[in-house]
């Protein structure tokens, strides 16, 4: 009878041990958990200067299929990709580039989406126009030297997408009052966010900045249609017969409007 | 079971030196020459191999990637492409051959950081300090895996000293060394063995992965043990040995079957007795050393 007894308090005594080092083990590794947790979350905010390879999936997408190897730095001809170290803002090992440092030179077979084995540089994107790394943005509207009314012009003169995704939009210049202004007007639906403009920039902080194009696009409501292009598709305007109602005028007109009829 | 100070005196006395560190030395060359591969591209100039141990490309044809690391990425929701899928079925099916934790032995960069750690820990004869189970790395894996499937974010690869360091010494090391000195003095001073015997996950994914290995050590000549502990000693993973040196009486066969065992072979080199050796893993068949007055006696 006492054996069968030692027997049976072995058999409960060992699964309370196995119970209980399970516990401690799932616990130990939920705190680990946690803690990593927290990091991957604080990994997610990206600096705005720091700007994927062209094809790179949207970032919450690139951060789980990116495996930081660190081909596609390898295979960068002009060194523009670096892998970030442990210490700096971006998820460890993933690739940056910092256009003000070494801007992207739209190689035209994409070496570094050629050697991404993941796919996490998209591997359909063909072109590297239609990459979509970032956006220009003209930000320093009180630090341009053209918006200033002087003829730089350094951004898009060297924009690889010259007069489609930076044009040079013609304005008078209110301050003189005779002269023009000639604006440099980024075009999103062409800037592929290569950065040459911002890298070219002769101020001392650049007034023109490639940002995440999430942070830096307006985005319409989905439901807005705009008249004169629904006009344009239809042919005739969308509301026909506008009832021209009779202006409704001042009974004693200022006399420089007396002569004024509508 | 007392660590001894200097295991491995007998060895060097009855086999000489290079027998005696014969397959440390292979594995220290293998070690260096796994790194140096991927080191003669940025230091030299010469590109055999571009990338770094999570997913490489050798000579432009073999690509190789880390199946935990693509394991992770399944698990953050996002499926590889078809190279690094083929990368690492290639690695998958190495490992599954000659023994997963094979890859902790003779080619984790962090293995000579945390031997290191231990040959120093036996020299000032440390205590073993805070000994988690062994199982705690399958619990880190299986947590590894739940974080990157919550997060979307490779999760280990935020914290992982192995491949920070080879990143690292390829790219710019950054605060990385901090990580590696930090596993160093923990191996060192908190836990005997603790980050490569009972917390890391890479390894408890390796372990898994050489499941079934073929490529085993045996202890094909237990008879002729003569309880000296050195091989217990110097293994990371000292419980493998039990059961194949230990276990004849309790039917277990002299191959060391557990897959904790990394394939280091430093029990080989140990051994004064050549109780040891690599075998496959269906080879049962115990042998006997070459007749001595002192076999004979114990068989």
């Amino acid at each position: 009878m006492s054996r069968v007894l030692d027997k049976l308090t072995e058999k409960v005594t060992s699964r309370r041990r196995f119970l209980a080092d399970a516990l401690r083990g799932a616990c130990g590794a939920g705190v680990a958990g946690l803690l990593l947790g927290l990091l991957a979350t604080q990994g997610r905010a990206r600096p705005a200067e720091a700007l994927r390879p062209p094809g790179a999936l949207p970032e919450p997408d690139f951060l789980g299929a990116c495996v930081r190897c660190g081909l596609c730095v390898r295979d960068c001809p002009y060194d523009t990709l670096r892998l970030a170290e442990l210490g700096e803002a971006v998820t460890l090992g993933t690739p940056y580039f910092v256009a003000r440092e070494v801007p992207c030179e739209m190689c035209e077979d994409i070496p570094c989406r050629a050697a991404c084995p993941t796919g996490a540089l998209d591997p359909e994107l063909e072109t590297i126009e239609d990459a979509r790394m970032g956006v220009a943005v003209l930000v320093g509207q009180e630090t341009c030297l053209n918006l200033l009314g002087l003829r730089c012009d350094v951004c898009y003169r060297v924009c690889p997408l010259i007069d489609e995704a930076i044009t040079l939009e013609r304005e008078h210049n209110e301050r003189t009052g005779a002269h023009a202004r000639f604006v440099p007007t980024v075009h999103s639906d062409a800037c592929t966010g290569c950065g040459k403009c911002e890298k070219a920039c002769v101020l001392e902080a650049a007034a023109i900045k490639v940002l995440p194009r999430d942070l830096a696009l307006g985005e319409l409501g989905h439901h807005y249609r705009l008249g004169w292009e629904e006009k344009e598709k239809r042919g005739e305007s969308l509301v026909p017969d506008i009832i021209d109602l009779p202006d409704r005028l001042p009974e004693h007109l200022p006399e420089h409007l007396q002569e004024w009829k509508p | 079971m007392t660590a001894k100070a200097h295991p491995g005196r007998d060895a060097l006395q009855a086999k000489g030196w290079l027998a005696a560190y014969k397959w440390l030395l292979l594995r220290r060359a293998s070690q260096l020459g796994f790194l140096g591969l991927f080191l003669l591209g940025p230091w030299a100039g010469i590109w055999i191999v571009e990338g770094t141990l999570i997913s490489s490309d050798t000579l432009d044809i073999l690509p190789l990637s880390d199946p935990y690391a693509l394991l992770q990425s399944l698990a953050a929701g996002q499926v590889p492409a078809l190279t690094a899928v083929l990368g690492g079925a290639i690695v998958l099916a190495v490992y599954a051959l000659i023994g997963g934790r094979v890859y902790c032995a003779w080619v984790c960069p962090i293995n000579p950081v945390t031997d290191a750690a231990h040959w120093l820990r036996s020299r000032l004869a440390l205590p073993k300090g805070w000994q988690p189970k062994r199982a705690t790395r399958y619990w880190v894996l299986v947590m590894t895996l739940l974080v990157s499937a919550l997060t979307g974010v490779l999760a280990w690869e935020l914290v992982n000293p192995i491949t920070m360091l080879h990143r690292g010494l390829l790219f710019g090391l950054g605060f990385a060394w901090t990580v590696v000195a930090a596993v160093f003095l923990f191996d060192l001073v908190v836990s005997r063995q603790g980050w490569c015997g009972h917390l890391c996950p890479v390894g408890a994914f390796y372990g898994l992965v050489g499941r079934f290995s073929l490529l085993r050590v045996k202890a094909a000549r237990r008879r002729d043990c003569d309880d000296c502990m050195d091989c217990f000693a110097v293994c990371p993973e000292p419980q493998v040995i039990t059961p194949a040196l230990k276990g004849a009486a309790q039917g277990f066969g002299p191959v060391i079957l557990l897959p904790d065992c990394t394939n280091c072979g430093r029990c080989i080199d140990v051994c004064s007795r050549d109780v040891f050796r690599f075998a496959a893993r269906f080879s049962q068949a115990e042998e006997t050393a070459p007749a001595t007055e002192e076999s004979k006696a114990a068989a």
